[in-house]
This record gives structure tokens, C-alpha cells and sequence, in this order.
């Protein structure tokens, strides 16, 4: 199935981003900044691009979203949830001893997560592994793989890129969610990974850049049209605002990994339309 | 007693085999067999023999490149759609994807095959980069992953198509030089069971890989000096067959660990462990001292490590010795 084209992603990514606060302050830890700069993506994938199922996330016939950036747990659990594939109460226990919910992606935990992660770069191989054997099944599936902007420092990032032009596999899907910071600093002060779409475009990729990762209709522009992409593989990224919907937390790299105080998480409730 | 410069073996009727080669032939036996299996490839396959698949069913074999990292975590996306993945490479460049064998493939149980040829320090003359001395360490501490180390070429395909029909990560590694055959008359492997070739009551020999072969010989030689041994092919190193271990320690009072191998962190270690829990009894270990190789010829370096069969005969003397 495709989710139902009437869903109201906008008021849906303002609920994800309400989930995210309020989970990281419950657990009191985890990443706030990297989740928020994604809701927009992973609504549109999920609201609209993806062929997947909730009721059955093992469906043989699904599309493949690998979280690459496996630190942004909270915008990933709160999608899926708020798309029917577990109970939005189950958000609360995130991090908690015995949740399912890890502090980063865990394989089938819950149905729906595709992939484990946390220490990055390896998410553009996983996704080409598992395009590859669709590919030799038969199956015209797509495989979505999201990546932060700081992640492209991992220097596996690149093999899976040469080693997806070279195979000319399509239907493999990179998302760069440019958020322009990671964990201590700007990406730009850290290690410079820019032009990204030149060097996709280098290694053999379609790329599409410049777009507003925050705007649902240019979200779904450049996902639809990464879709569509036959022969080579394809690449989108996203300029977006880490920390996105919470004044004191866009483009703070102090939010990157840190959980709000009480005043902090009431003001950002209160922003967020809470 | 034979040195290990001397190699030959007493007792084989096959000719010596590299335990690599038993790689590429059994991969196309068990996919026409109908199983499901794909490999992927980082440069290596004539080397660890996997090309052998890819003559056979070129549209199921994935070349990377020189990009283990990439492959690793490729294998465990393709193993997400329910293939069998053989990814090979030699045993120091798997050591090189260590962070995306955890993540891709033992943290989610993938089922994916590491069979990595040129294990130990008998590749010999490439030197100390080329020698694995640390594989079978960094594998058995992976929670999920079988680790197993075989005897000889007829063990090593065994061990394979014992692979394909249990789920889960699998390290095997293989090796470079032409070995004695010990399953000359057939395998008997069995994931998880050692495998006792000699029965004995003065020491227990307990070895993986090519220093089984040469714990037979030294066995052979300590019987002429009156001393018993047993001899334990120790082939799978995890799930460690803690209970032979513990038969060995009972009934002959002594144990001697020989592996191609750094000790404390190999089999040798692993058994010391499980048998100080059990029934602690002298232990002597043969293993690759706190060091790197050297370049030589594989029975030189073998010679310089002390991984010769001289080397167990006097270890089990010593162990002997020690006992009350």
C-alpha cells in the first residue's frame, strides 16, 4: 500500500516534532537537533513516496527506508509511529531499560526499522546490499538511505557511492539532510565536505541540490523525481535547519546531542504548538 | 622427530591441499545444489578461490573493489532479502571492516559468511602485514558470530557447507600453504564438537587449523618417550566446546592449546577461561608469542614462531611435568 495521499503531513511532522522534544526530555538524553532538521523527509517518504505497509512491515513488496544517521532515532520512532506502525504511547519508553526503542536503530526493533546503526557511513552500503539482491530477484523496489551532511566525512560513504555508479544500480536513493552541523561544531568549522553534489555528481550520480528540506512540496519534488531516476543511482539533498520549530535550538550545535532543561522543554512545547 | 621444514605427512594418502582451496568448488556445488547463496568479492577471488562462483554464476557474485567497509556492510544488506553471503577477502583486510562487522552483520545476526583465506602467519613471505595474528580474536569477540578454524581442506569444505545450512554469521578462516590432509578418509565436522583424533591419557593436545596435523606428530613422538596424548581438533573456536575441554582435563590432567594464533587472545585463552571455571589443570600454550612476523618461507615463519610440532612435544613435556 501507499499511505493515504489525504494525510496531513504538515500537521503530522508538527506532532513528530512534539514527539521528539518531549522523548529526548523524557530520556533525558539523545539527538533533538538531527531529528528535527528530518521530519519533513522522512513524512514525505512515509506520507508519500514509499510503497510500505505498517500492518506488515515484512512485506516482501515494500520499499526500504535505511536510517543511516542512526543517531536521529526520535524522528524515525515517531514517524513510523505516528504511521501506524507501533502505538505513539510506546514513544515514551524510548531509551529505557527494556524498551524497544535504543538510543540508536536496532534492526527490526521495532518492525519498520530496516537497518542498525549509530556509528555512521554504513548506511549507503547497507541500502546498495539490499538494492542489489532486489535487483537480482527481480524486484523494482526503491531503497531510501538517509545520511547527515557531517556524515559524508565517513570515508565509506564513498565506496558505496563508487561502487553504486559502478554497478549502475538505480532505484537506490542517497538523501543528505544539510543541516550544516554536527556534534561539537559547523560541519564547515569540522571538516569540509562541500560541494557534496559535485562530488556525487563525480563518482557518477544524478543530483538534485538546493532545496528547502522544510518546504513538504520541494521535499516531495526532489524525493518524486529521485524516484524516477533509471540507470544510475540518485542523490537529493536537502538544505534544512538543525534544531528545526525550536528558536533556541536551530543551527545550535549544543543540540546536537543534549536533552532540554525543564525551561528549555516547556518553551519548546510552547513553540511547537503544544 | 620431524621438524617443521620437514613437513611431510606419515600417515595421508591424499596430496597436501591448501585450505583455501576447498572455497570456490564447494560455493558452486552448494548453489547448484539449490541453495541460495551470493558472494562478494574485494579483489581477492583468485586468491581465496571464490572466482570459482563467479565462472559459475557471474550475476550472483559482487566485485567492491579494494573497499572491504563497503562490502562488509553490503553483505549484510543483500543477507536482509534472504540470501546466503559469502564475503571473502584475506583474514587482515576482513580485520580492516571491523566496526561494519559489528554493525551490519553481528549486532542484526545477519546471515553472512566471512570466509577469509591467508589466515595466520603462514603466508610467509608478504611479512608481518599480510599475517593475521589477531582474526580469530577480534571474531570470537563478536557476540553471534560461529568462529571456525579448519584442520585441512576436507574440514574446511565441511565447515562450509555447514555454514550454508546454519543461519547466522560465520567467520571461517582459511589458509594459504599446501597442508597435510587429515581427513584423508572423510570429515567429520560438526559446528560446536571437537573432534577427538587421538585418544590419550598423560595430556590432551588441543589445536585448530594446521597445528593439528602437527600435534598429530608430536603425539606420535611423545608415545615414544611414554607419554599418552590425546589429540582434540578444536576446529570450531565459538560456540567453544567447553565440555570436551573439561573431559580432556578430567581424564588426562594436562592441556596443551596450539594454535597459529596471538595465545591470550585466541583459543588458547578462550580454553584457559572456560577451564578455569570447570576443572583447572596445567595448560601450556603454542601459539604466536606477543609479536609480529617476519618475512620467510609459511615453514620458516612457522619455525620462527615456534608453531612446529617440536614446539607442542615440548609443551605437553613441560605440562606433564607440572602436574601434581
Amino acid at each position: 500500500m501507499v499511505i493515504d495521499a489525504a494525510v496531513d503531513l504538515g500537521a503530522l511532522t508538527a506532532r513528530v516534532r512534539r514527539h521528539i522534544v518531549r522523548m529526548v526530555y523524557t530520556a533525558k538524553s539523545g539527538h533533538i537537533g538531527g531529528s528535527m532538521s528530518s521530519a519533513e523527509i522522512l513524512a514525505v517518504l512515509y506520507g508519500r513516496i514509499m510503497k510500505h505497509d505498517p500492518a506488515n512491515p515484512a512485506w516482501e513488496d515494500r520499499d526500504r527506508f535505511i536510517m543511516s544517521k542512526g543517531h536521529a532515532t526520535p524522528v524515525q520512532y515517531a514517524t513510523l509511529a505516528e504511521f501506524g506502525y507501533f502505538p505513539t504511547s510506546e514513544l515514551d519508553t524510548f531509551r529505557q531499560k527494556g524498551t524497544r526503542l535504543q538510543g540508536h536503530s536496532v534492526l527490526g526493533k521495532p518492525g519498520g526499522v530496516e537497518n542498525s546503526a549509530g556509528s555512521l557511513g554504513m548506511g549507503l552500503s547497507f541500502g546498495l546490499g539490499i538494492r542489489l539482491g532486489m535487483r537480482l530477484r527481480g524486484q523494482d523496489n526503491h531503497v531510501y538511505v538517509l545520511m547527515g551532511d557531517g556524515e559524508q566525512q565517513e570515508g565509506q560513504v564513498w565506496e558505496a557511492a563508487m561502487a553504486a555508479a559502478h554497478h549502475e544500480v538505480d532505484r537506490l536513493v542517497a538523501i543528505v539532510d544539510r543541516n550544516r552541523v554536527q556534534n561539537d561544531d559547523f560541519v564547515e568549522n569540522t571538516m569540509r565536505p562541500q560541494p557534496i553534489d559535485e562530488k556525487y555528481r563525480a563518482f557518477g550520480w544524478e543530483v538534485r541540490s538546493g532545496l528547502d528540506g522544510h518546504d513538504l512540496a520541494q521535499v516531495e519534488e526532489g524525493l518524486a523525481w529521485a524516484r524516477d531516476v533509471r540507470g544510475k543511482p540518485a542523490v537529493v539533498i536537502f538544505e534544512t535547519i538543525k534544531g528545526k520549530g525550536v528558536s533556541f535550538m536551530e543551527d545550535n550545535p549544543a543540540f546536537h546531542g543534549a536533552p532540554p532543561s525543564d525551561e528549555q522543554f516547556a518553551q519548546a512545547m510552547q513553540e511547537l504548538g503544544a | 622427530m620431524t621438524t617443521a621444514s620437514q613437513s611431510q605427512t606419515t600417515n595421508q594418502s591424499q596430496a597436501p591441499a591448501a585450505t583455501r582451496e576447498a572455497l570456490g568448488p564447494a560455493l558452486v556445488r552448494l548453489q547448484n545444489a539449490g541453495h541460495d547463496i551470493v558472494v562478494v568479492d574485494a579483489d581477492l577471488g583468485k586468491s581465496t578461490t571464490s572466482r570459482a562462483f563467479k565462472d559459475a554464476f557471474p550475476e550472483r557474485f559482487f566485485t567492491f573493489g579494494i573497499a572491504e567497509q563497503n562490502m562488509i556492510s553490503a553483505a549484510g544488506g543483500l543477507a536482509t532479502l534472504g540470501y546466503t553471503v559469502f564475503a571473502t577477502t584475506f583474514a587482515v583486510f576482513a580485520e580492516h571492516a571491523f566496526d561494519q562487522l559489528r554493525m551490519s552483520i553481528a549486532q542484526p545476526r545477519l546471515n553472512v559468511k566471512i570466509v577469509a583465506s591467508h589466515g595466520g602467519v603462514s603466508t610467509g613471505e608478504d611479512g608481518a602485514s599480510a599475517q593475521s595474528i589477531e582474526d580469530i580474536a577480534l571474531f570470537a569477540s563478536l557476540p553471534t558470530f560461529s568462529v571456525v578454524v579448519p584442520a585441512d581442506v576436507v574440514e574446511a569444505e565441511a565447515a562450509i557447507e555447514s555454514a550454508v545450512h546454519t543461519h547466522g554469521p560465520w567467520y571461517i578462516r582459511t589458509g594459504r600453504p599446501k597442508i597435510p590432509v587429515v581427513y584423508s578418509d572423510g570429515p567429520r565436522f560438526q559446528l560446536g564438537k571437537a573432534d577427538k583424533l587421538r585418544e590419550g591419557t598423560d595430556v590432551t593436545l588441543v589445536a585448530c587449523g594446521l597445528m593439528v596435523d602437527r600435534s598429530l606428530r608430536a603425539a606420535e613422538a611423545l608415545d615414544r618417550i611414554g607419554i599418552s596424548a590425546r589429540v582434540l581438533n578444536m576446529a570450531t573456536i565459538r560456540p567453544l566446546d567447553v565440555d570436551a575441554l573439561e573431559a580432556a582435563a578430567r581424564e588426562t590432567g594436562a592441556i596443551v592449546v596450539a594454535e597459529e594464533h596471538l595465545s591470550h587472545t585466541g583459543l588458547g585463552g578462550m580454553a584457559a577461561q572456560a577451564l578455569a571455571t570447570r576443572h583447572p589443570v596445567p595448560m601450556e600454550f603454542v601459539g604466536v608469542p606477543d609479536r609480529y612476523g617476519e618475512s620467510g618461507t609459511w615453514s620458516e615463519v612457522l619455525e620462527i614462531m615456534g608453531l612446529t610440532s617440536e614446539g607442542v612435544y615440548e609443551a605437553a613435556r613441560r605440562a606433564v611435568s607440572r602436574k601434581a
